[in-house]
């Protein structure tokens, strides 16, 4: 009722606003911390520990291109830990019966894009929501990962060089794994902004009922994003292979909870409509900033959890406090 | 009894942040009374009702019951006080019974500690029994949206309150559940309870009410009896500035016939409707009436493709064409602008400019699929211009605009593919008065820019006062057609319902008449 005053405000909108509000936020929260920390241990501002840092969150970053889209278009995806498994093992036990591990790996990709296109199916044509159907394979897929294995990690020393250069080697002193986290952050980023079939995910999480109004086939775009989430995934499982040359049937066991934190942290909604990627991933260095930082303090592991459980938390409740103050 | 009013509102005020939601109003109630809150939306009363009935606390200002200033800290402390309160939007749990609904407030009061459903089912019948005979133990998710009004109305009904107060409670009614309604409050005034009536129908206020207050822009304006004053009096209040004409000229009677723009013939679905004739003439505005759930939006919805047909056909300019999804239809020139504004309308945390372009992204999508956000920002300056969208900017989310500018933006998306033919459903439900006369202008410009209107209403004085010609649909077929000179309440309520007018619709016309 009283919108109409409001909108009579400064040009700029409110809504833009906050939403770079929310990751100018981030990075400030992000350089305090490393601030604090280059004064509390001496090896926290090193090129080592920043590389690791960035090689920590890198593989998991291209994971959360995936989430985050998925996100706004108010889906989840619960399955992402189990189909980074499930495309390492694939890949791997290709590579063990003698394929070569670029077919193999192309394979296990699009075994993880198949599993990304059955979810779509339970989702749009059977009508079951995301949280479920996602839950449902997310085990099964795990289960998969048992069988083929047959519950023991498979080794792959055997991997050719240039294949695990993918995951170990660098260009000029910069991962290859960094190299292409970068690339896939820039390529989504822009296309989320700027790409009209992206617009269709921002219209379809924001009000389906108004996206299908507009003649915009809201099943279509659920199901691609779907399967784009699973394929990202797969990707980021055999970039895993590669750095690990080992397929460990229990490997991304938990990675979900993570990924769906550091996306949220950037501020994508979990009702959809909202979220950019380069909020999320500021959200998946904050969370591994802090890792880092604990590590360095020799705090022990244990409390890794409970204090990214409690950064979850207060993201999440500044967000609600900047939104309700806002209305 | 007291001499003193059963409520009384002196000199309150309410502030949002910076801005002002009411400053400084005033209202008196007296016993019995049936008194009507008018203002257009913004103006306040919804402000004023959370704040009687517990939700908003007052800034400043006092509430008086029967003479005794009150605090009224929470809805459950106004309940104790005998107010009521029917909110505009339906809050009730869809997945319980009408009966558990209707009883919410006694089983939130209740020491035992189990249900006592005899009691419930028996009181919450009592209760809806005086208003629809809607079975108490069907969940409330399965009634339709007027049916959930009533139980609304029913839930507050069971409060053995004094004040009760009605938030637009025919906005979702049928013109017969609305019928019921008065005489329910009839009654209830007999039985001394005091009932603050908001409403945006005239008709309704004129026959209903004793007195009615105006407010506009958070401040009270007048309070006068109603056999006082006029509907045009009242209007010019709300608006504060004089409305010379509500509707804009139809077209002259001796007018040539235009060239047929859309033909349906003999249209089904299957369930809903069967056998559907219309048939839109350039520069004309052609009504849909009907009672709600009479099928409507359904054949509307079918012609362009939102939903399935089973038989007949649709030719635009006299072409015809094969929709098989509302795609389909868009590309072919005929667009669809959805009764439920919120739910399907509008996106409402998306910019105004993402609103506007959402149609047809095609037409601004440039090489290697990439968005042109100059051609997006440009026709959406330019329509919100042309449709006079009161904003602070096309990047503003839509969730920061009144009701009427939301629904400019709709029409602005509608607009923005260049339409043949546009079948606006409901296309100014709960909007201003200001708002809703621009749209109508807007309408009839394009109607006769050539541009086909076809409007579906559940308002009979816009049916009467904006369409050249009213189409009536009866339990999903065309019950008959009503042309310029036969256009008038009684005719369209007798087409609609496929009976005489009792004597109380005929007692509202004559009154509004």
């Amino acid at each position: 009722m009283h919108a109409d005053i409001k909108a009579t405000g400064p040009s700029r909108s409110s809504f833009a606003r906050l939403a770079s509000m929310r990751e100018a936020g981030l990075i400030v929260i992000i350089l305090a911390l490393c601030i604090a920390m280059s004064f509390a241990s001496p090896h926290f501002l090193t090129w080592g520990n920043f590389r690791a840092m960035l090689m920590s969150f890198s593989i998991e970053g291209i994971v959360v291109v995936g989430m985050t889209i998925l996100l706004i278009v108010g889906g989840i995806d619960l399955s992402v830990g189990s189909v980074v498994c499930f495309s390492m093992v694939v890949s791997g036990a290709l590579f063990l019966m003698g394929l070569d591990p670029w077919t193999a790996s192309l394979i296990g990709i699009a075994a993880s894009a198949l599993i990304g296109a059955v979810m779509g199916f339970f989702v749009t044509v059977v009508g079951l929501n995301h949280f479920i159907t996602s839950l449902a394979a997310m085990v099964i897929v795990r289960g998969l990962c048992l069988v083929i294995t047959k519950g023991t990690p498979l080794s792959l020393f055997t991997l050719p060089p240039a294949f695990k250069a993918i995951g170990q080697g660098s260009f000029q002193g910069i991962p290859y794994v960094i190299i292409i986290f970068v690339v896939v952050v820039a390529i989504f980023d822009f296309l989320l902004r700027r790409a009209t079939a992206f617009r269709k995910v921002f219209y379809t999480g924001s009000n389906e009922k108004a996206a299908q109004f507009s003649g915009i086939k809201t099943n279509q775009v659920k199901f691609w994003v779907t399967v784009l989430c699973a394929t990202l995934s797969g990707f980021a499982g055999v970039i895993y292979m590669s750095r690990f040359g080992a397929a460990t049937p229990t490997f991304g066991a938990g990675m979900e909870l993570n990924i769906i934190a550091a996306a949220v942290i950037g501020g994508a909604s979990l009702k959809g409509g909202s979220g950019t990627i380069f909020g999320a991933i500021l959200g998946i260095a904050l969370l591994s900033v802090v890792s880092s930082s604990l590590i360095l303090l020799n705090i022990s592991v244990y409390w890794q959890d409970m204090i990214k459980g409690c950064i979850l938390l207060a993201a999440v409740s500044a967000d609600h406090f900047l939104h309700t103050k806002k209305s | 009894m007291t001499d003193a009013p059963v409520l009384q509102i002196r000199n309150l005020s309410k502030a949002f942040g910076p801005v002002k939601a009411l400053s400084g109003v005033e209202l008196e109630l007296r016993r019995g009374e049936v008194h009507a809150l008018c203002g257009e939306n913004g103006a306040g009363k919804s402000t004023l009702m959370n704040m009687i009935g517990g939700v908003l606390q007052p800034d400043e200002g006092e509430i008086l019951i029967d003479g005794q200033p009150v605090a009224i800290a929470s809805p459950a402390a106004a309940q104790k006080l005998g107010i009521a309160l029917v909110h505009q939007e339906i809050a009730l749990c869809q997945d319980a019974t009408v009966a558990e609904n209707i009883c919410m407030a006694a089983i939130n009061a209740r020491r035992a500690p189990l249900m006592n459903y005899g009691e419930v089912y028996a009181q919450a019948e009592k209760a809806m029994n005086q208003l629809a005979p809607i079975p108490v133990r069907t969940k409330v998710a399965d009634l339709s949206i007027s049916s959930q009004q009533l139980v609304e109305i029913a839930k507050a009904l069971t409060l053995d309150c004094k004040v009760l107060i009605l938030d637009e409670p025919t906005a979702a009614l049928t013109e017969t559940e609305a019928q019921r309604l008065f005489s329910i409050v009839r009654d209830l005034k007999a039985r001394g309870i005091s009932v603050i009536y908001i409403s945006h129908r005239m008709a309704e206020i004129f026959s209903l009410c004793d007195r009615v207050t105006v407010f506009r822009d958070g401040r009270y304006v007048a309070t006068e009896a109603i056999a006082a004053t006029s509907p045009d009096d009242v209007v010019r209040k709300m608006v504060g500035r004089e409305i010379t004409q509500l509707y804009p000229d139809k077209l002259p009677a001796d007018a040539a016939p235009g060239l047929s723009l859309l033909s349906v013939k003999g249209l089904s679905d299957g369930s809903r409707f069967a056998n559907v004739d219309l048939d839109l003439k350039a520069g004309e505005i052609l009504g849909i009436g009907g009672l709600i759930g009479a099928g409507r939006s359904e054949i509307a919805q079918t012609i362009c493709g939102l939903r399935q047909a089973s038989t007949g056909s649709v030719a635009l300019d006299g072409k015809p064409l094969a929709i098989r999804s509302y795609a389909d239809a868009v590309q072919a020139g005929l667009v669809y602008l959805s009764e439920d504004r919120k739910g399907s309308g509008v996106f409402l945390d998306l910019s105004i400019a993402a609103n506007v372009s959402a149609l047809d992204l095609g037409k601004l999508t440039g090489r290697f699929g990439l968005l042109d956000r100059r051609a997006e920002a440009d026709q959406a300056t330019n329509l919100a211009k042309r449709l006079g969208v009161r904003m602070a900017g096309i990047d503003a989310p839509v969730s920061t605009l009144s009701g009427g500018n939301q629904q400019k933006v709709a029409i602005a998306k509608q607009l923005s593919v260049s339409p043949r033919v546009i079948i606006m459903d409901e296309p100014t439900r709960g909007i201003d008065v200001g708002a809703k006369v621009e749209i109508h202008r807007l309408l009839r410009d394009l109607a006769s820019q050539g541009v086909g209107i076809l409007v579906i209403s559940s308002e009979l004085p816009e049916l009467i006062g904006l369409c050249d010609r009213v189409l009536v649909v009866r339990e999903g077929a065309i019950a008959g057609e009503l042309g310029a000179g036969e256009l008038d309440e009684e005719a369209i309520i007798m087409l609609a319902s496929g009976v005489q007018p009792t004597p109380a619709h005929q007692a509202q016309v004559n009154h509004v008449a």
